[in-house]
């Protein structure tokens, strides 16, 4: 019986195929959005969770404005919270950033780029690999020893990849390639393998400042960012006295925003696409009642043959059901699309969740069942009589 | 003595119009039997569609009893009239009512489909109804592609097709030429004589006289029942013709 409610259902739909298009047109129109939407929002979220995972959700950055105070954050007020909280914080670093001009062994031009102070610690924290040769040690750091280590970008671009042991020329200076990273992203330039790491004391030497005005610090994990961010901040009060003189920043304070705001927006988006999705649902309905009294004899006809409610109700509802079935699929399909095509002009490789193409078509499927039901009930319980009488 | 099909002791149909009340159907009693092939006959607003409506279990009676079957309709929801139509009555239209979207066998199934019968089931009863009328090769059409009397014949199929107990025919031939008209009739003549019980519902009395028995309604009443010869006899003794509704009319006057 259900079957053939979908048969006859499936025959009445084809047999006014422009205005079952029309129909549809706000479906298809409605699910087109929320499809791509959700996909390039999603895509994006993925995108900039990955940024942020890449920098690490543990790292506190704190910074200190050096012209602004005579006041500074030494460097031993930084090891000894670390050792007093060894549960909330597992280790830092300074980060002393020094201008590094070498010169393109291909042409001869100078490339500029940024070399980072960093102590013996940092790469570990920050879970980057030595591929060949070693870390920086301890001593390295000590002796202000003219030693590097460089991401693969660097070693491709200036030894053509047999770096370890070379001597890399920074702004006049020679530095020995003691170590390469493993490839962190894909060996491009400006990407986190085009990288000069060298210890922080000879940075600060070469810069000729004698006070650090830059730390990463790393909690044990995620949950402890809170806790030692609190720790941070009133550490550096203490040191410097005044707020106005130096920021804190978690990263995964930051990413947390940022996620909440791109969450809402897509929310946002979704609920626009929403409204649009209830008007193609009146307009369904509005389609189906003139649908029924157009058919008022046809109703007639059958329920004197004998169709019960049941079957003329189940007739009417499959028939706005599959109206706003078939749209959604044809949504489901242009929005990803759409958004593949957006993705590509933005340099983004978009994939539709399956999430979103299963709630999309089952929304749509459900918006013609319940819009439809309105005018199948008036179809169902028309008057056999009238029903026949009527022209 | 066996149950009679049709049963109607004092039917009344009312229906309330502003203050006044109107009564369609004034006292109705009648008997038909299976095998019977009976016109109900009556001018328009005469009440002898309301009578068919009854009958055919589309509406209930105000006030009296209408047995079909020997089954008491009263009380019933429209779902379980539905289920009686289905079973019980086949009909005929004046505008054959053939639903134009399907194919004519699609049509002739309908009643099986409704009976929740078998696909296979269906179809077999669908060919064997459409076989009878002599329109099996039609099946694959659509109502479009036929004439008017082949038409009717389908839709005369498709209310043999559930094996009613009853045959409701409501001017079978008013949308047909009289030659095609009267070739209906006579095939509706040959179901009765093969057993099949049929009340037909007509305004022409041309129509009617191929009936057994007619039964004349007028202002909601039984005017005559009886043998078809009868009541053109007394018609004829008034002066009136048997042909048309110009003819009704002037009897109504007298």
């Amino acid at each position: 019986m259900f079957a053939k409610c979908f048969e006859m259902a499936l025959s009445s739909v084809l047999s006014n195929k422009l205005r079952s298009a029309l129909t549809m047109l706000g479906i298809v129109i409605g699910i087109t959005a929320v499809i791509a939407l959700t996909s390039l929002m999603s895509e994006l979220t993925g995108t900039v969770t990955e940024a942020f995972e890449e920098m690490g959700m543990e790292s506190i950055m704190v910074s200190i404005q050096s012209r602004a105070s005579t006041k500074t954050l030494p460097i031993e007020d930084v090891e000894e919270l670390m050792n007093e909280n060894s549960d909330i914080i597992a280790g830092f670093s300074p980060t002393v950033s020094m201008p590094a001009y070498m010169k393109d062994p291909e042409d001869n031009s100078t490339i500029s780029s940024t070399a980072t102070g960093i102590n013996e610690q940092y790469l570990s924290l920050k879970g980057y690999n030595i591929e060949y040769g070693r870390e920086l040690t301890y001593i390295d750091i000590e002796r202000q020893m003219k030693v590097c280590i460089i991401g693969t970008y660097v070693a491709q671009n200036m030894f053509g990849g047999d770096a370890l042991g070379q001597t890399l020329q920074i702004t006049g200076t020679p530095y020995t390639v003691v170590g390469i990273i493993e490839e962190q992203d894909d060996s491009t330039e400006g990407s986190s393998d085009d990288v000069i790491y060298v210890p922080y004391t000879l940075a600060m030497h070469t810069t000729k400042t004698n006070t650090i005005s830059s730390y990463v610090i790393y909690t044990t994990s995620q949950e402890t960012v809170e806790e030692a961010e609190t720790l941070i901040k009133n550490m550096c009060y203490k040191a410097i006295g005044d707020d106005d003189y130096y920021t804190v920043t978690a990263m995964k304070s930051v990413a947390d925003s940022l996620m909440e705001i791109l969450e809402r927006m897509q929310l946002m988006l979704i609920a626009i696409a929403g409204i649009s999705l209830v008007v193609a649902g009146i307009g369904i309905m509005n389609i189906m009642l003139v649908s029924v009294t157009e058919r008022t004899r046809e109703i007639g006809i059958r329920k004197a043959l004998g169709a019960k409610q049941g079957s003329i109700l189940t007739q009417f509802v499959i028939e706005a059901g599959m109206l706003s079935c078939v749209g959604g699929v044809i949504g489901i399909v242009l929005g990803s699309m759409l958004a593949i095509f957006v993705g590509n002009l933005l340099g983004m490789e978009v994939l539709p969740t399956a999430s979103s193409i299963a709630v999309s078509f089952s929304v749509s499927t459900a918006i013609g069942v319940f819009f439809g039901f309105m005018p199948a009930r008036k179809a169902a319980v028309l008057n056999p009589i009238d029903a026949l009488r009527y022209d | 003595m066996p149950t009679p099909l049709v049963e109607m002791k004092d039917v009344y149909k009312i229906y309330h119009m502003g203050d006044t009340d109107v009564h369609a159907l004034d006292g109705i009693s009648m008997t038909i039997n299976k095998g019977e092939f009976v016109a109900i006959v009556g001018q328009s607003g005469s009440g002898k569609s309301t009578c068919m409506n009854i009958i055919g279990c589309l509406d209930v009676a105000t006030k009296g009893e209408y047995k079909l079957n020997g089954r008491s309709i009263k009380n019933y929801s429209q779902d379980e009239l539905a289920e009686i139509r289905n079973k019980m009555l086949g009909f005929i239209f004046q505008q054959y009512n053939l639903l134009t979207k399907l194919t004519v066998l699609e049509n002739v199934k309908l009643p099986l489909l409704y009976a929740g019968l078998k696909e296979s089931e269906q179809r077999k009863r669908a060919l064997k109804s459409l076989e009878r009328v002599g329109l099996k090769s039609k099946a694959g059409n659509y109502p479009s592609q036929l004439s008017g009397g082949q038409q009717q014949r389908v839709s005369i199929a498709r209310a043999l097709a559930g094996d009613p107990s009853v045959i409701l025919a409501d001017e079978p031939t008013g949308a047909l030429d009289s030659r095609t008209g009267r070739e209906v009739m006579l095939f509706l003549r040959q179901l009765n004589r093969e057993g099949n019980t049929i009340i037909l519902i007509t305004h022409d009395n041309s129509i009617a006289a191929i009936a057994k028995r007619v039964i004349r309604i007028t202002d909601g009443r039984i005017v005559y029942d009886g043998p078809a010869e009868g009541d053109l006899t007394i018609m004829h003794q008034h002066g009136a013709g048997e042909e048309s509704v110009d003819d009704e009319k002037a009897k109504g006057a007298t």
